[in-house]
């Protein structure tokens, strides 16, 4: 009895040892995560003013804002969104509800997989080959989004895949067992409790284009251009090209312009994660089995 | 007076892959009938319920020789979505869908194309009376279904599939997660289902064939042993298999 005692005890400490290896791990994740976010505020947070959110760059970008920066971020995710949502879902749609399982379904189910590895300046480079020069857009918002686009397909399928994935056969089952079609069955009895794991994953894709450098560089990121775009063919300026343009190619850049620039683009990214929150928290109500 | 035969399969083999489920299977279901199917595990009896409405094929390895004849028509020329309609089925475990007990029952209706406001309340309200679970959830149609018993879900996929107007039930052993109570109930409805409707019971509990069907039949490794009166099985049963299994000599 006693002997038993003292197993469970030790037992018991291990698991708690093992607890708190644990938590020390995930705190080794959290830390730098916050303190990059501090270290962004405290250096940025100055700078940031009406002005600095509303009014295009002077002098040199030393002065004014970022106005055109951040409209310019604003349209490329809209863009992207408006290209990579539809294509995205449906494609993983097909492979998870229609597709039959033979070789050709999972060699594009490996090519998925494989080409969220690709890095983004590879995307670039294609998306200014194919779009840009090959279709004519030149360097413009509609060759830019079609370029994040193609970049955050990999992230959106997957995702959407595993969220639908995730949708229990029996709800499939009971919708065909009462005559609904294959698309009812996928629109009314599959989709609607996947939604939350497919905004998950779409959020976290698109907010990696929104600050991604490489993809914009050649297909539509200006260095400077104070005024606001008229067409989807015309340049914009991003933040994250901004970003890079005044940390390395403008001399006695003040500092804490770049910060505030960055600040900036984190709350972006901060806000369209709130959003996905919110949507989420809404139809996860209805998440229920 | 000759019964109307509703369904009858002719020379009907099924196999998931290399595995036979049921071997050239010869059996005929007449209106109204409450048909029990029992047998042990593997025997055949799920396998044959989901041939008669194509559910099989949902799996990618099934494959089927031999043909089905539901209401004169071999059921190769009826499509999906008739064929399920008029050929429902309750699922062993009640499976509702996380929705309200209102718009579980709405579903069939509505990709059936019936969506009008008033007409929709009025199958839910029968089919929810025809599966005796109305009194019990009429104040709150709007709850999760999946909020309600065991006993009370099995009850609303009943009516669930009543709202398509079937004109068969399959039931693939509905009682084997309930309670005595809630199989009571259950046992209720399927009785009063007889005047309108065609039933196939499989179950496990042969105890359930006595009480409900009429006619029995026992499946065992995918052959139809016998098929005969409930009562002249379970009393006075032909096969010598037959009653080792009821007398619970194995199985």
């Amino acid at each position: 009895m006693l002997a038993k005692g003292k197993k469970m005890n030790s037992a018991k400490r291990r698991e708690k040892v093992a607890f708190v290896i644990l938590g020390l791990i995930t705190l080794l994740i959290v830390v730098p995560i916050v303190m990059t976010i501090l270290y962004v505020v405290k250096n940025g947070a100055g700078a940031i003013s009406w002005e600095f959110l509303t009014q295009p760059p002077r002098n040199g970008m030393k002065q004014g804002g970022i106005f055109p920066a951040i409209v310019g971020t604003i349209f490329l995710i809209i863009g992207t969104m408006l290209f990579s949502l539809p294509l995205g879902i449906l494609s993983a749609v097909y492979l998870v509800e229609y597709a039959k399982d033979n070789l050709f379904t999972r060699l594009i189910k490996l090519s998925v997989v494989n080409l969220s590895g690709i890095p983004s300046i590879v995307y670039g480079l294609f998306g200014f080959t194919l779009f840009v020069v090959f279709l004519r857009f030149g360097t413009s918002i509609l060759a830019g989004s079609l370029t994040l686009a193609i970049m955050s397909l990999p992230v959106i399928i997957t995702a959407t895949k595993e969220a639908l994935e995730s949708v229990p056969f029996a709800f499939r089952e009971i919708s065909l067992s009462l005559g609904a079609s294959k698309w009812q069955t996928v629109r009314y009895c599959v989709l609607p409790y996947a939604i939350p794991g497919i905004l998950t994953g779409t959020v976290l894709s698109l907010s990696r284009a929104a600050g991604e450098t490489a993809p914009i560089l050649f297909t539509v990121a200006a260095f400077y251009l104070p005024r606001l775009p008229h067409s989807i063919f015309d340049q914009v300026m991003a933040l994250p090209y901004h970003l890079y343009v005044i940390s390395t190619q403008v001399p006695n850049m003040p500092a804490k312009i770049s910060f505030a620039t960055g600040l900036v683009l984190i709350a972006l990214v901060f806000l369209m994660n709130l959003v996905s929150i919110i949507l989420r928290a809404h139809y996860r109500k209805k998440k229920q089995w | 007076m000759v019964a109307e035969s509703v369904i009858k399969t002719v020379n009907l083999n099924c196999s998931y892959g290399d595995t036979t489920a049921l071997k050239n299977l010869n059996i005929e279901i007449f209106k109204n009938d409450i048909l029990g199917i029992i047998g042990p595990a593997n025997s055949g009896k799920t396998s044959f319920l989901r041939a008669l409405n194509r559910l099989n094929y949902l799996n990618p390895n099934y494959s089927q020789t031999g043909d089905i004849i539901f209401e004169g028509k071999n059921i190769r020329q009826i499509s999906d979505k008739l064929l399920r309609k008029k050929i429902g089925i309750i699922f062993a475990l009640p499976q509702v869908l996380p929705v309200s007990i209102f718009h579980n029952i709405a579903y069939g209706p509505k990709v059936h194309g019936i969506t009008k406001k008033a007409i929709v309340e009025e199958i839910v309200e029968n089919s929810l009376k025809k599966a005796y679970l109305w009194d019990e959830v009429k104040d709150r149609l709007d709850t999760m279904a999946t909020k309600i018993s065991g006993g009370q879900q099995q009850r609303l996929c009943i009516a669930r599939t009543l709202a398509v107007e079937p004109d068969v039930i399959l039931y693939d052993e509905p009682c084997s997660g309930l309670d005595p109570i809630s199989t009571a109930k259950v046992e209720d409805a399927m009785r009063e289902l007889k005047k309108d409707y065609t039933q196939i019971l499989v179950t496990n509990n042969t105890k359930q064939a006595a009480r409900v069907t009429e006619r029995c039949g026992f499946f065992l490794m995918g052959d139809l042993v016998e098929i005969e009166e409930t009562e002249t099985l379970f009393t006075n049963p032909k096969d010598k298999r037959t009653d080792d299994y009821i007398t619970g000599r194995f199985g």
